[in-house]
């Protein structure tokens, strides 16, 4: 690239090219800075501070951070994050592989079921809760029209003991296609050769997923898990529009707590402290995935 | 051929389908049905077919004002993304320019980082701007939030562009401007689609920002609208049902339209973040 510049231009010829190139770059910039970057560092400063979100921020140190450590609050919303992130690395996870697998072993009206796979994921959030909560109503939804005992008179979004699952089982209908069309498209650029060999060797569907499909899509198999493991312990949506994290605080999560602090206890200071620990929890996945990649690990 | 039979495959295929599927056609049915209907059935499909419940959740839902919101919201978040990372993407594949390297490992932390580390201070920061509560506002939060992914995805096209036409435009004196608009973005163009139809799809149905950072009824968009409408009318599913069809049906049409494109840009967005 370079060298073809070099031949072409002179060297004012290359300055003002890259001149033009920052001031392309510009809208870029500036936007990232004023919505993502400054705020971000702006948040850094204030999570040291008992900032109420008006007036003026006075620094108290690691106040917030050692108040984090001890809040039974953060901790029990910590713990619903993890509890979502062992749902959704298990559930979907399964759903997704198998429904992936079982639609690159055929032929026939493939196109079909890979788009009304994928249709839940395109659904705005709002609908999707709605739909699922008359689905679930406990005089009107499916428990009732089908007489399932157990399922009928339920109320999984009122009861403590249901309620995340319940909530975690609505985001799950509209995310495993996104999941399932991921590993698809990995699947697909397994060796055909392998299938064909095993079915010599005589091998059913469990050995032909077990022996080629599991290690032929691993990559993609564990960037799903590192972007799952991500997005649990950031969940926000499904839990604000379904309970706001009642019953009882059985569906609080990290970040519905954050905005509670930020926009009812008028804690901003102490929220971005929240903010940021998330963040740590987010970017120390991503290294640890960043570094097995470069230390050449087949992931 | 097979040493397995395809019917308990097509099975399994068929019972996830309906999982998916289903779902969305009791929507469809509660939709049409009378409320006295969907009172005693929630389920099943409808006796009669009653369009009026269309007309009720448009006008009792505010949908008319709602709808052109997102429709104004996506709009310029679709036309700004398009601008800001095609210019970008351009700047960091053709103009080469020093510290581009640093740009883009930035892009690619940018695409995972929460929304939750700046959330607080922006959020100030746009009330001391005057952009809080205001459409406008939104959209240049979600030119941020979506300029970097999208400037990563068209990146990674104009690299597999052949560049002769772009040199031989240059010999011919053509100055860069010239040679994005004339050269670079008809050849863009399919890559300038996926990134609009991803960026589209994202900005319509968004609900975090939507829902902190605009107040007004009257500016708000239609999914965060939607969720104080299903509040109001917790219990009227022919109501909610007809209404929740109206917001997804634009959504559900381009999708089945263009399904191939909407499919690999989404996984290539996520496998970018």
């Amino acid at each position: 690239m370079a060298v073809a510049v070099r031949r072409r231009g002179t060297s004012a010829h290359l300055r003002a090219r890259r001149r033009l190139g920052w001031l392309f770059l510009a809208p870029l910039l500036v936007v990232n800075v004023l919505v993502i970057i400054g705020p971000s560092i702006a948040a850094l400063y204030y999570s040291f501070t008992d900032w109420s979100g008006i007036g003026e921020a006075n620094w108290i140190g690691l106040d917030n951070y050692t108040r984090l450590l001890e809040d039974p609050a953060f901790r029990s919303g910590l713990l619903h994050n993890l509890q979502w992130t062992a749902i959704f690395l298990t559930v979907p996870m399964a759903m997704a592989l198998a429904g992936a697998f079982l639609l690159s072993r055929v032929t026939r009206f493939r196109l079909l079921f890979r788009v009304a796979f994928f249709v839940p994921y395109v659904i705005a959030s709002v609908v999707s809760a709605s739909i699922w909560e008359n689905l679930l109503d406990p005089q009107a939804g499916i428990g009732s029209a089908l007489g399932i005992p157990g399922l009928e008179g339920t109320s999984f979004f009122g009861d403590p003991s249901l309620a995340l699952p319940a909530v975690a089982f609505v985001d799950i209908w509209h995310f495993w296609g996104f999941l399932l069309v991921l590993f698809l498209a990995s699947m697909q650029s397994i060796d055909r050769e392998l299938y064909e060999a095993a079915r010599v060797d005589g091998a059913g569907l469990w050995r032909e997923f077990r022996d080629i499909t599991l290690p032929g899509i691993r990559p993609t198999l564990v960037f799903a898990v590192v972007l799952v493991t991500i997005w649990s312990f950031l969940t926000f949506d499904y839990v604000y529009i379904i309970t706001e994290g009642g019953p009882a605080g059985a569906t609080e999560t990290a970040a519905t707590l954050l905005y509670k602090n930020v926009f009812e206890y008028n804690e901003a200071g102490y929220a971005a402290a929240m903010g940021l620990t998330l963040s740590v929890v987010a970017f120390v996945v991503m290294a640890f995935y960043g570094i097995a990649r470069k230390l050449g690990w087949r992931v | 051929m097979r040493n397995y039979r395809s019917t308990p495959v097509y099975a399994v295929l068929t019972a996830l389908l309906v999982f998916a599927i289903g779902p969305l056609v009791v929507l469809v049915f509660n939709a049409l049905k009378t409320r006295r209907e969907a009172a005693t059935d929630a389920i099943g499909p409808p006796s009669s077919v009653r369009l009026q419940n269309f007309v009720d959740a448009f006008d009792q839902g505010n949908l008319g004002q709602t709808m052109l919101n997102s429709a104004l919201i996506t709009a310029g978040t679709v036309i700004g993304v398009c601008v800001i990372a095609g210019l970008a993407a351009y700047a960091l594949t053709r103009l080469e320019i020093r510290g581009g390297g640093a740009v883009t490992a930035y892009l690619l932390v940018a695409t995972a980082i929460p929304a939750q580390l700046f959330l607080v201070p922006l959020f100030f920061l746009w009330t001391n701007l005057g952009l809080y509560d205001s459409r406008f506002g939104l959209v240049v939060i979600y030119w941020a939030l979506y300029s970097p992914l999208a400037t990563l995805l068209l990146r990674s096209y104009f690299v597999g562009l052949p560049r002769d036409f772009e040199d031989a435009a240059r010999i011919d004196g053509a100055g860069e401007l010239r040679v994005l608009r004339d050269v670079v973005l008809p050849l863009a163009r399919p890559g300038l689609t996926t990134v609009a139809l991803v960026v589209g799809l994202f900005a319509w149905n968004e609900f975090f920002f939507a829902i902190t950072f605009l107040q007004d009824d009257t500016k708000m968009p239609v999914v965060t609208s939607y969720l104080a409408f299903t509040q109001s009318f917790t219990r009227d599913w022919t109501l909610t049902s007809a209404a929740a069809l109206i917001i997804v049906l634009p959504v559900l049409v381009l999708f089945i339209g263009l399904q191939r494109k909407f499919i690999d840009g989404l996984t290539a967005s996520g496998l970018k973040g």
